[in-house]
C-alpha cells in the first residue's frame, strides 16, 4: 500500500475547454451545408396546401420563386391575396420582366432545367394564380412547382 | 534562462467566436426543403389554331366549379371518391390481361412484341434512306419503340391507352387553390398507387422506392429500365383544359 501514493490535491482539475469552440464549429457546419441564404423576405402570409404527391426540388440555383397570399401588412395593402416577386409586389403583367431577369445568366445548356416555385397561400382563388401560369407558358418557363407541405397519401 | 511555462490559451472565447457565428447563420438562412408538385405547363397556344375533335370515352373530365365542387363525368363527386374514378379510367379494359370493354371508357390495344420489333426494322430502313432533314423524327419514333420494348421485356406484354386518352381538369376562376391542389394530388396518387401495384407485383417494391433507387446515381443502371417501363405502362396523363376567358366577378 505505500507504493500507491495518496494523491495530495482534493480540488477537481480544472475541465478543459479547448473542445467547445469544436462542438459549435460542428454545429456551424451543420447549419453551413443544410441551409440556403435567404435572399428575400416574405411580404405575404402563406398557408401552403398539403399533398402526398410531392418531388424534392433539385438544383435549387435554377428555381425562381413566386409567393402569392394575403399581404402581412393589411393596413396598407389590404387583405387580398398579391403576388410578391423578390422583394416587390407585382401584377402578373409584371411577370415577363421579372423573369427574363432572373434568368439572363442561366447557361443555355441549364435553361431546360429551369424551375419555377409558386409558394401560393392555400385559400387564394384560381384567377390570380391561372393569370400567372398564361404569363410563364408565354415566357416558355413551363417547369413549375407548386410548393406543397407532404402528408401521406389518403386512403 | 529558464524557459517560462508555456501559458495555456483560454479557448473561451474562441467558444463565443464559434457563437457569434452560428447565430448569424442561424439568422439569415432558412432550412426550405421545398417540396412540391412539379407540372409541365402546356406550350402556349396560338390563338388561330383550332381545338382537334375530342373522342368522349377517351377524356375524363373533372371540372371543380367557384364553390370548390367537383363535377366528374357529368356526376357530383366527392373528393375521396376521385382517385378510385381515375384509376378505373386507367385501367379501362385491362393492363395486363383483358377486362370486359365499357363504352364510356377507353379502348385499349395490346402492344406485342413481335409488332414493335416488326416497326422497329422498318424506321431503321427509312432511317437509312431518308434526307437530313427528316432524320430527327424517325430517331424519335425508334426512340419510342425501343422504349415500349424495354417495357415489354421487363412487364410482358400490356395493353396501352389511345394516344388521346387524357384526364382533364378544369376549374373556376372562384375555385380555391387548396382545392385546385387536392384535385391534382388525388388524380396524382391514382397514377402513383397504379405504379406502386404494378411495381409490387413486378419488382417487390413500390414504384416510389424504385423512383429513388433510379435517382441514385449508383444504382441507376439497375433501375432506371425499370422505372421508364412502368411510367410507359401507366402513363400520367392529367392535363388541364384552357382556361376560359375571365369569368365575371360578382
Amino acid at each position: 500500500m505505500s507504493s500507491f501514493r495518496k494523491k495530495e490535491k482534493k480540488s477537481v482539475g480544472a475541465v478543459s475547454t479547448a473542445s467547445l469552440p469544436d462542438i459549435v464549429f460542428m454545429l456551424l457546419f451543420f447549419f453551413m451545408v443544410v441551409t440556403v441564404m435567404r435572399e428575400t423576405d416574405p411580404k405575404v402570409r402563406i398557408t401552403l396546401p398539403q399533398a402526398s404527391e410531392l418531388s424534392r426540388l433539385e438544383k435549387k440555383h435554377l428555381v425562381n420563386y413566386i409567393n402569392i397570399g394575403p399581404p402581412f401588412d393589411a393596413e396598407q395593402y389590404g387583405s387580398e391575396p398579391m403576388i410578391q416577386l423578390d422583394d416587390a409586389f407585382a401584377r402578373p403583367e409584371d411577370i415577363s420582366a421579372w423573369y427574363v431577369k432572373a434568368t439572363e445568366k442561366v447557361n443555355e445548356s441549364e435553361k431546360g432545367q429551369l424551375t419555377t416555385s409558386l409558394k401560393v397561400d392555400q385559400k387564394t382563388k384560381m384567377r390570380t394564380i391561372t393569370a400567372v401560369k398564361q404569363e410563364l407558358r408565354n415566357l416558355q418557363a413551363l417547369r413549375i412547382n407548386y410548393s406543397t407541405v407532404r402528408r401521406d397519401r389518403t386512403e | 534562462m529558464p524557459r517560462r511555462k508555456l501559458e495555456e490559451i483560454n479557448a473561451g472565447s474562441m467558444a463565443d467566436l464559434a457563437f457569434l457565428l452560428l447565430i448569424f447563420f442561424l439568422v439569415t438562412t432558412t432550412m426550405d426543403t421545398d417540396e412540391g408538385i412539379v407540372r409541365l405547363l402546356p406550350p402556349p397556344v396560338p390563338n388561330d389554331v383550332t381545338p382537334p375533335e375530342i373522342i368522349e370515352r377517351n377524356v375524363y373530365i373533372v371540372l371543380i366549379n367557384a364553390r370548390d365542387l367537383l363535377l366528374v363525368e357529368n356526376e357530383y363527386t366527392q373528393i375521396n371518391q376521385l382517385k378510385a374514378g381515375a384509376k378505373r379510367f386507367l385501367i379501362a379494359d385491362g393492363i395486363f390481361r383483358d377486362l370486359p370493354e365499357d363504352p364510356n371508357l377507353p379502348q385499349k390495344r395490346w402492344v406485342r412484341k413481335a409488332e414493335l420489333e416488326a416497326k422497329l426494322e422498318e424506321y431503321k430502313a427509312q432511317l437509312a434512306a431518308a434526307a437530313e432533314k427528316d432524320k430527327e423524327s424517325i430517331l424519335d419514333a425508334i426512340d419510342r419503340v425501343e422504349k415500349k420494348l424495354i417495357a415489354v421485356k421487363l412487364l410482358g406484354e400490356y395493353k396501352e391507352l389511345p394516344p388521346s386518352a387524357v384526364i382533364s381538369m378544369q376549374n373556376d376562376n372562384q375555385t380555391s387553390y387548396d382545392m385546385y391542389i387536392q384535385v391534382n394530388n388525388e388524380l396524382e396518387s391514382a397514377v402513383g398507387e397504379l405504379r406502386d401495384e404494378i411495381s409490387l407485383e413486378k419488382f417487390g417494391i413500390t414504384f416510389t422506392e424504385l423512383q429513388e433507387l433510379a435517382n441514385n446515381p449508383e444504382m441507376k443502371d439497375m433501375y432506371r429500365d425499370k422505372y421508364y417501363a412502368i411510367r410507359e405502362v401507366i402513363p400520367q396523363r392529367i392535363s388541364e383544359a384552357e382556361p376560359r376567358q375571365s369569368t365575371p366577378v360578382n
